[in-house]
């Protein structure tokens, strides 16, 4: 894997939602540009939502989990090309 | 009987709770539960338990065709809503009874009138009750921000209208203050939820959380069952709940119970139910809302007057006349609630779902633990932290908290984190111990 790829994983377990509210548009499609510390996905997890933020500007390469989808803590979600 | 059979529209430890007090009053009891319950200690202890869609709440425990597709099949005659989840929505209650089943519960009515805070606000207001001083309306001026404070007395507080968790809310202390923290906290208000509305109220410092315990029938009788004291919080979520509040003395009680219940008349309210209120350190008093549901912490007050609240709701949901009155309502000793939630206070109190291990239950005289858990439960993340209720009832609040402090030291879980060790600092604090409490204790606890 180049070192330019980081990953955004889950700080812990919980509920894996691609937009930022029910109905919204995904916060993020592959291919994507996105900015250092734009939000990516939210975690939920005993009804505290978490945001996940970006923390590096670059582009989505891979999006690694199903909307509504239960993922561990650590799991990696996210791929993103720096840059 | 009252009801042949009841169905529980909740989960957890509510669930069983409920189940509980229908077993003793030979109740036939309803479970219903999502895919990641399907295990759980209320479809094994339920007579019959159905099965409502998958783990997230908004596809099972929320989901009000699924819920009442349920009570359809079960045959029940009853819904008891436990708290949480659709105990305070007024459509769901309505569809109860348009199905002929009764909602155990206030009306679908007075559950509107309740929830609907600023027309609550304004009915209160013209009855003389008192209500936190503060602006009707959206403050859209600094101007019209130190007007208002004029009127309701430094120090006030701007609060986002679409807020919440303490973003967008700013304390000025003078009319200097108040023009810096316009700009700040519009501009948070912004940022945080979109919407730069502000509203403006007195600030009551370092106020103390109480609530009284309302019952009341269908036939117009109200009683209230005295006070509980929750101001130990955390992001205003209640921790540690006690029964009666060491503040509040037999004048006060009875000026808050007297008000509660005129609160309940003025939106027509029956069965159980609480009035929240802010005490300041003068014993001055405001309302904040109506809780229109059995609340989590009801067990102090069962504990002090050893009425069963949730069988008193079924009488009630039943047509039956309360068979005590004010006069009979004594308060006998004291009791507290500590909620144990899995969520670790080495993180920030961040959420700790994960498998049971092993538990070990505290027991011995004055304990009561309501809860769902047991060795190899999985807590999953899917619904809220609170994995049981530890309660105890001794003679005085010395005798309680010692009592406390031995019960938590015997809770022993282990995979998960949970909120035992936090409780057995916070039971060990001089100004707990003096009762010396207001809503931010925590937050002085951690500075």
């Amino acid at each position: 894997m180049s070192d330019q790829i980081y990953e955004v994983k889950s700080p812990l377990m919980g509920t894996f939602y691609r937009a930022s509210a029910p109905g919204a548009p995904a916060l993020v499609e592959i291919g994507q540009k996105i900015e250092a510390s734009d939000i990516v996905c939210v975690i939920e997890s005993m009804k505290i939502f978490t945001e996940l933020r970006a923390e590096k500007g670059g582009v989505i390469k891979e999006i690694l989990a199903d909307n509504e989808e239960m993922v561990m803590k650590n799991q990696v979600l996210i791929r993103v090309e720096a840059g | 009987m009252v009801f042949e059979r009841i169905l529980i529209a909740n989960r957890g430890e509510i669930a069983l709770r409920v189940i509980r007090a229908c077993k003793e009053l030979g109740i036939q009891t309803v479970a219903v539960y999502s895919d990641a319950d399907k295990d759980s200690l209320h479809v094994t202890l339920a007579d019959s338990a159905i099965h409502i869609g998958p783990a997230l709440s908004s596809k099972s425990y929320l989901n009000q065709e699924a819920i009442l597709d349920a009570i359809r099949q079960s045959g029940a005659d009853a819904v008891h809503p436990g708290y949480g989840f659709l105990s305070e929505n007024a459509g769901f209650a309505k569809a109860c009874q348009d199905l002929g089943v009764t909602f155990i519960g206030p009306s679908a009515e007075s559950i509107s009138r309740a929830g609907d805070k600023s027309s609550a606000r304004k009915a209160l207001m013209t009855l003389g009750i008192p209500v936190i001083p503060g602006s009707d309306d959206v403050i859209i001026s600094v101007d019209m921000a130190c007007e208002v404070a004029k009127d309701v007395g430094f120090p006030v507080i701007l609060k986002a209208s679409g807020g919440g968790g303490g973003r967008g809310m700013r304390i000025a202390n003078n009319e200097a203050e108040l023009v810096q923290a316009f700009d700040m906290a519009s501009g948070e208000a912004r940022a945080a939820f979109g919407n730069p509305d502000i509203y403006l109220e007195k600030y009551i410092e370092n106020p103390r959380h109480i609530e009284i315990q309302v019952i009341g029938d269908t036939h117009g009788n109200i009683i209230y069952l005295g006070e509980r004291e929750c101001s130990i919080q955390m992001r205003y979520q209640k921790l540690i709940e006690e029964a009666p509040s060491s503040f509040v003395d037999d004048e006060l009680r009875q000026e808050l119970g007297q008000t509660a219940v005129k609160i309940a008349r003025a939106i027509d309210y029956h069965n159980a139910g609480t009035m929240e209120f802010l005490v300041d350190r003068e014993k001055n008093f405001y309302f904040m809302e109506v809780n229109a549901r059995v609340q989590v912490e009801h067990p102090v007050t069962e504990a002090i007057t050893g009425i069963d609240i949730v069988q008193e709701q079924i009488f009630i949901a039943a047509g039956a006349r309360l068979d005590i009155q004010q006069e009979d309502v004594r308060l006998n000793g004291w009791s507290i609630e500590c909620r144990i939630n899995a969520s670790d206070p080495d993180d920030n109190f961040m959420p700790s779902p994960g498998v049971i291990e092993s538990v070990i239950f505290p027991g011995g005289p004055g304990v009561r633990l309501d809860t769902h858990i047991h060795d190899q439960y999985m807590v999953t993340p899917y619904y809220d932290s609170l994995v049981g209720k530890l309660i105890v009832w001794a003679k005085d609040r010395p005798a309680a908290i010692e009592r406390m402090n031995r019960a938590l030291e015997e809770f022993d879980i282990k995979g998960i984190a949970t909120t035992i060790p936090f409780f057995r600092e916070v039971l060990n604090h001089p100004d707990f111990r003096t009762g010396e409490i207001d809503t931010h204790f925590i937050d002085r606890f951690f500075s």
